[in-house]
């Protein structure tokens, strides 16, 4: 079998050191038998070439068999497959369990590290967890208390691990890191507690700090170089990440890294995005507050910035900017470029040339979104790059102690994390999203050194005038800046998509629907209900010849948080009790792994 | 479309589910409760015989500040974890019942201190506010916010019309804040 022989190959390169590492886990990427990364690819395309489950048939798909994570909160993420081992994390207590796919899901082991439960609630909207990584025969976890542990692959036990940051302070984990080359990337939560965002890399196979990149600060903190660095084609200029703030509000600054990272081997540059600024009263931080909500692209060697570019600058609705950052070579006025498409929390999508910083489109991905006009797209411009911000749904202009309302996107996002998947065939992008509109009133707070640091009483509700749903899954053409088609849902969409060759896209909802749909036309093809609202994202592995496709189910994090009461209405006048779904009306707590396979 | 179908249906049903709901919860009368009955008035703040905080609704609708100034504070401090206008979410209990049934006391107490119910199934952990002004300064107005919910006084969403600040409330406030 094909698939095996490339996988004994995989792992036999794997076992001579970490400097192979990353060649050695490429293998493991390209071979579509494997889900050896939480984004599909290093290009988070989250797109695999199987395509023995494909439009024809999916309608066939049933459940092959499950698992129990024993644990209740919310399950994001999805699970690994290396070879014959599936690999399944948990949210907080973040247990790691090593299934024996040739033993019907044996145990093979399971690791819980013993945590402080005061991390809990430092963890603004649930204790989620996005998920392991594997490379170089090795699981790394990163813990929500910020600990990264290196867990050998085939036994379960510590190799290393490592702090990476204070949770005292508010620094916490919800995401996944990324290997590249002989280093493990790492970022942090906690943007809402005032943490100063960083990336660091730690060496694979010691555990030791490499280098540390923070998203503001002075150049020898933000590893940039005056010259070098550039911001849409121009130097940054000296110690860019404090010249654009007030005193020393940098120092609890946010700009947090929580999202997806990705990289391009040729260029040897990670991509990633930079959270909201602290607080989110912006009259508290006057400026630009660089670098926050920026796209960062970085040398993983030195973690030195090659270029940024900051997409809301002095934000003013939570419109972190750390959602993925899709990496795909496409034809552009008939030149086959490198681009990075990023469908960002603020409405936008935007579409660059990665290799250089250059802004390509930027455009809105939802109708709804009405705080900017647009991008100012000339390069001439003395606001070049900027988004137009329209003056009624600006909580700085309208000030402190006034509640803005009808502001599209809510500070949700028109997405959060809920990663896309993208598709060679047709050259989509599937972008799963929410359809939620706020009202948003910013006003002073005072900052204690572990506790939220917010400023903003926020109320949330379904896009006015559509289709009163609060979601859409949207296929998006990142070159014309258009949606080509759109399903509208009930509830926002917070499962990450996966695009197949066999001309299928899947995701799931909150109500707990696994969905396949046709790439082209959005037809729904395939639904099955699993036992719990769903957030993960969907994976798809070979085993044995067969394809498998795995999502997590588990309701909870900020959709579950959000949306388990359902959502008022204030148009609807005095009295009227909230006019949409309650997610608690749909689906309850629990986490289980359910995989789909065809009748044999 | 089959999708829009399912849509409305969707929404049909639940508008019927949260109308049963909110029928059962008018049933009692929550205004000779002496944990909700206003027995006095102090500088714009509302208080029971037993001089426990309380929220107050006027002949003309206006809540009292507190009440006001509690939407606004719990839907910064609380409401990323305990969900939209105390009713609970998927990650921590819905307030509005605690504040009703909880002493007083006990839900500063709570506030104050912290709670931590890990086990086998739940890893719940309520957080120690004690130090954080944004919360301390403001705790008798999320109480008597959550209050005036638990007992259908105030609907979800912003109350629309509301008395303005008093001057002592305006001085405890700049007191307690720095």
């Amino acid at each position: 079998m094909r698939n095996s022989l490339l996988l004994s190959a995989a792992f036999l390169i794997g076992g001579s050191g970490a400097g192979f590492a990353n060649e050695a886990l490429q293998g493991l990427i390209d071979d579509p038998a494997q889900w050896a990364i939480q984004t599909g690819d290093y290009k988070n395309q989250r797109y695999s070439e199987l395509n023995q489950i494909n439009k024809d048939n999916v309608g066939d798909l049933q459940v092959a068999w499950t698992f129990s994570t024993g644990v209740l909160r919310g399950h994001e993420g999805a699970p690994l497959v290396i070879g014959d081992i599936m690999y399944v994390h948990t949210p907080f207590p973040n247990i790691v369990y090593a299934l024996d796919l040739s033993q019907d899901g044996k145990i093979l082991w399971k690791y819980e590290p013993k945590q402080d439960p005061d991390v809990i609630p430092v963890m603004c909207c649930d204790t989620v967890y996005r998920g392991v990584a594997y490379a170089n025969d090795t699981i790394f976890l990163h813990q929500a208390d910020t600990t990264v542990v290196a867990l050998d692959a085939k036994t379960g036990e510590v190799k290393w691990s490592a702090v990476n940051g204070e949770p005292a302070k508010g620094e916490t984990n919800t995401a996944t890191v990324l290997p590249v080359k002989d280093k493990v990337i790492v970022g942090i939560s906690g943007g809402e507690f005032g943490v100063r965002g960083h990336v660091t890399a730690y060496n694979m196979e010691t555990g030791e700090q490499e280098w540390r990149a923070y998203s503001m600060g002075p150049d020898s903190d933000t590893l940039m170089d005056p010259e070098n660095t550039t911001h849409l084609g121009e130097p940054v200029g000296v110690d860019s990440g404090t010249a654009t703030w007030e005193g020393d509000q940098w120092k609890i600054g946010g700009g947090t890294t929580w999202g997806w990272y990705s990289y391009d081997p040729e260029l040897d540059l990670i991509y990633y995005g930079t959270g909201n600024p602290s607080t989110w009263n912006p009259a508290q931080r006057p400026g630009d507050n660089r670098w926050s909500m920026t796209i960062m692209a970085r040398d993983p060697d030195d973690g030195m910035a090659k270029w940024l570019y900051q997409m809301t600058p002095h934000d003013e609705w939570d419109y972190d900017g750390v959602n993925e950052m899709i990496l795909t070579e496409q034809e552009v006025d008939g030149e086959t470029r490198k681009l990075l498409t990023h469908p960002d929390r603020n409405g936008l999508a935007y579409t660059l040339d990665r290799e250089t910083g250059e802004l390509l489109v930027a455009a809105k991905y939802d109708p709804a979104v009405n705080w900017t006009t647009g991008v100012d797209m000339d390069p001439s411009s003395d606001t070049y790059g900027r988004p137009a911000v329209v003056a009624e749904y600006s909580t700085e202009q309208n000030g402190e102690d006034v509640n803005s309302t009808g502001i599209c996107p809510a500070a949700l996002g028109t997405k959060d994390q809920q990663p896309s998947a993208y598709s060679p065939k047709t050259g989509l992008f599937y972008i799963p999203t929410n359809h939620v509109c706020m009202d948003y009133e910013p006003f002073r707070v005072s900052y204690t050194a572990g506790q939220p640091y917010v400023g903003a009483t926020l109320s949330m509700y379904p896009a006015p005038g559509s289709h009163g749903g609060m979601g859409n899954f949207v296929a998006w053409d990142n070159i014309n800046g258009e949606i080509k088609w759109s399903i509208p849902e009930q509830f926002s969409v917070w499962s990450g998509a996966l695009a197949t060759a066999g001309d299928v896209v899947f995701y799931g909802t909150l109500e707990g629907y696994l969905k396949a749909i046709d790439s082209e036309t959005g037809d729904e093809l395939y639904s099955f209900k699993t036992p719990s609202g769903i957030i993960g994202n969907v994976m798809t592995y070979e085993h044995d010849g067969k394809q498998y496709v795995g999502i997590l189910s588990g309701i909870g994090g900020w959709a579950g948080i959000g949306l388990a009461a359902g959502l008022t209405d204030p148009t609807a006048g005095l009295g009227a009790v909230g006019g949409y779904a309650a997610l608690s009306d749909y689906t309850a707590l629990g986490g289980q792994l359910t995989v789909f396979a065809l009748p044999d | 479309m089959t999708k829009c179908t399912i849509l409305s249906a969707g929404l049909t049903c639940a508008l019927t589910v949260l109308a049963q709901t909110a029928t059962a919860e008018e049933k009692k009368d929550w205004s000779s409760d002496p944990n909700v009955a206003v027995a006095y008035e102090e500088g714009g703040r509302y208080y029971t015989e037993d001089d426990v905080p309380t929220y107050f609704i006027n002949d003309e609708g206006k809540v009292d500040w507190l009440t006001y100034s509690g939407f606004r504070r719990y839907h910064s401090e609380c409401h990323v974890c305990h969900g939209p206008d105390g009713e609970g979410s998927s990650y921590a209990p819905a307030l509005k019942k605690s504040a009703l049934n909880m002493d007083y006391y006990d839900f500063v107490a709570v506030v104050v201190n912290g709670r931590e119910n890990v086990g086998a199934s739940q890893q719940s952990v309520m957080p120690s506010f004690g130090t954080n002004p944004n919360v301390m300064c403001y705790l008798d107005d999320i109480y008597v916010y959550l209050k005036a919910r638990g007992t259908g006084a105030v609907d979800r969403g912003r109350p629309a019309k509301k008395v303005g600040k008093s001057d002592a409330i305006q001085e405890a406030e700049d007191a307690c804040m720095g």
